[in-house]
């Protein structure tokens, strides 16, 4: 038998070739994207590191680089793997689409190589989450359509009759990223490394936080709650809290988040019915966030005693505690007053890592756990207790980064907005970066943290795979790869 | 038709839209497909059978929570 396929009696034969591959490069890519931001972190508390190798390695090249590593990269790989390995499991059919599978996979690496390499060249459109140039664009939109024939066409083939909602999801996920991708990177292009943008001023702003909000909303929201609403129920062993819950949460949260991305242009020259309608739709999509968050906590109910043994479970629910802060911290930012004073502050960067690093790394993580034994035929991860270690430096990080950029961001809003009786600033704006510093080093540390974390759980899945085969007790014939 | 009128006709249909999922899903007549199709993830493994016999004797959280 190949190496990627799985037979368990008369259970359908697996592809978990491309989910591991997806799931190691998680982790690599992980380590890469966390460690730029790490190192961009430390040269705001130290600028000289600015000059290592100039202009390369300035913030202004290196910030996109961690972003779209982080949330493309590493993200992105984490959402192929989990979607690949969800959609057969409950489809219980083998990926459809042949070669197009390991495209998807080589072809989305290719990309990740492309932007790294491009964007320390300082080639960027200059697009926030959307830097890459026009001909990454055009592979970006060919493997995605590719991966959404994959995505669908497992899903057409299918032996359930009914469509699992973490497939809902991804495939909400899939389709959305591909309209808000081909429709924001439209631009004519100059040269193979300059384009402009196909269209321009308010409404060029307004197009491309349409699709920068719903990167977070799809990319980062959906596609990690269909991970959640399988994940979740499989570690803690039991079926989701509310499966009717679950259907009114997709249908809310796809049909309210698309309106919500005008709060990014508070007070700019968007027509202020347009900012008042996304900061309103912004306040209503609490309620679908909440009712998501709500929906995967109440899985565990009944079965709370499983957190204090399970750390992979713990990644899992503190994941959606993290989801719930953040997904309530940004309709309140999004209110116009709010925004007022947390704009451009760094309240900003915490908000997103609130997201970023609680939410969307550690359920990536907890899910990752989850797939590694499987995908090795392994029982357990090499060693649980680091799985543990990894959860509190994960924690830990987090916390320190969320509270330094809240103190920080809230800080300068008020250090901005203060006026002298005669109208002039109480401060200049490099007051308020010097007493920017202390939170700085700060965030720093948070940061080197997770890192650290993420580099343990390397060292753990190189043991795991390189741990000698265990022979499987027919006890537990658990779909093992062969 | 005035921005006023169609965003009073869109807000209606909305929210018709969301009454109307809102009673497809919790309608009593489908509580028992949902309830299986939310055992979708757990309907591949050997096992399963091992599994509903574990459920037939549920634990009182289980119970409570089923109500």
């Amino acid at each position: 038998m190949s190496s990627n396929l799985v037979a368990a009696g008369d259970h359908p034969v697996y592809d978990y070739k491309v989910v591991r591959q997806f799931a190691i490069m998680t982790i690599v890519w992980g380590i890469v994207g966390m460690g730029v931001g790490v190192l961009i972190a430390a040269q705001l508390v130290w600028p000289q590191l600015n000059d290592l190798f100039q202009p390369y390695t300035h913030f202004g090249r290196l910030r996109p680089l961690h972003t779209n590593a982080v949330i493309f990269a590493f993200g992105g790989c984490a959402l192929f793997g989990t979607s690949y390995y969800v959609v057969q499991r409950t489809c219980q059919a083998k990926l459809w689409g042949g070669w197009l599978v390991p495209f998807t996979f080589w072809g989305w690496q290719l990309v990740i190589v492309l932007a790294a390499i491009t964007l320390p060249l300082g080639l960027t459109s200059s697009k926030e989450y959307a830097e890459l140039e026009w001909p990454i664009d055009i592979l970006i939109a060919i493997v995605w359509v590719s991966y959404a024939l994959v995505f669908f066409g497992t899903i057409v083939k299918r032996k359930t009759s009914h469509i699992y909602v973490a497939n809902w999801f991804y495939g909400g996920f899939i389709l959305t990223v591909a309209i808000l991708h081909i429709v924001n990177s439209a631009a004519i292009p100059v040269t193979w490394f300059k384009s402009y943008s196909a269209y321009a001023g308010a409404a060029d702003a307004m197009v491309q936080w349409w699709y920068g909000h719903n990167a977070v909303g799809f990319f980062l929201t959906a596609g990690f709650l269909g991970m959640m609403y399988y994940f979740v129920p499989k570690q803690a062993d039991r079926p989701v809290y509310s499966y009717q819950l679950s259907i009114v949460h997709f249908w809310a949260l796809i049909s309210i988040y698309i309106w919500a991305g005008a709060h990014h242009l508070h007070y700019s020259a968007l027509p202020d019915w347009a900012q008042s309608l996304g900061m309103v739709m912004s306040l209503i999509l609490l309620a679908p966030s909440w009712g998501g968050m709500i929906n995967g906590i109440m899985t565990l109910s009944g079965a709370w005693h499983k957190l204090r043994t399970d750390p992979t479970l713990r990644f899992l629910v503190v994941s959606l505690s993290f989801y719930g802060m953040s997904t309530f911290e940004g309709p309140m930012m999004s209110i116009k007053t709010v925004n007022a004073l947390s704009h451009n502050t760094d309240w900003t960067i915490g908000h997103v890592h609130s997201g970023a690093l609680g939410w969307v790394a550690m359920i990536s993580i907890g899910a990752v756990y989850h797939l590694l034994p499987i995908l090795f035929g392994r029982k357990e991860m090499y060693s649980v207790k680091w799985i543990n270690v990894h959860f509190w430096l994960a924690t830990i990080g987090t916390v320190l980064y969320i509270a330094s950029m809240w103190v920080n961001g809230i800080m300068q809003g008020l250090m901005w907005r203060a006026f002298n009786d005669d109208g002039t600033l109480t401060y200049s704006f490099v007051e308020a970066v010097q007493a920017s510093y202390p939170g700085y080093f700060v965030r720093f540390i948070g940061g080197a943290f997770f890192l650290s974390g993420m580099i343990l759980m390397a060292y753990n899945a190189y043991r795991t795979a390189r741990a000698p085969k265990q022979v499987e007790a027919p006890a537990n014939p658990e779909p093992q790869t062969v | 038709m005035d921005k006023g009128t169609l965003g009073a006709i869109s807000t209606v249909l909305v929210a018709i839209a969301f009454a109307a999922v809102c009673w497809w899903a919790f309608s009593p007549k489908r509580k028992k497909r949902f309830e299986e199709d939310a055992n979708l993830p757990f309907a591949d493994e050997p096992n399963e059978r091992e599994k509903q016999t574990e459920k037939n004797t549920p634990s009182t959280d289980d119970v409570a929570r089923r109500n």
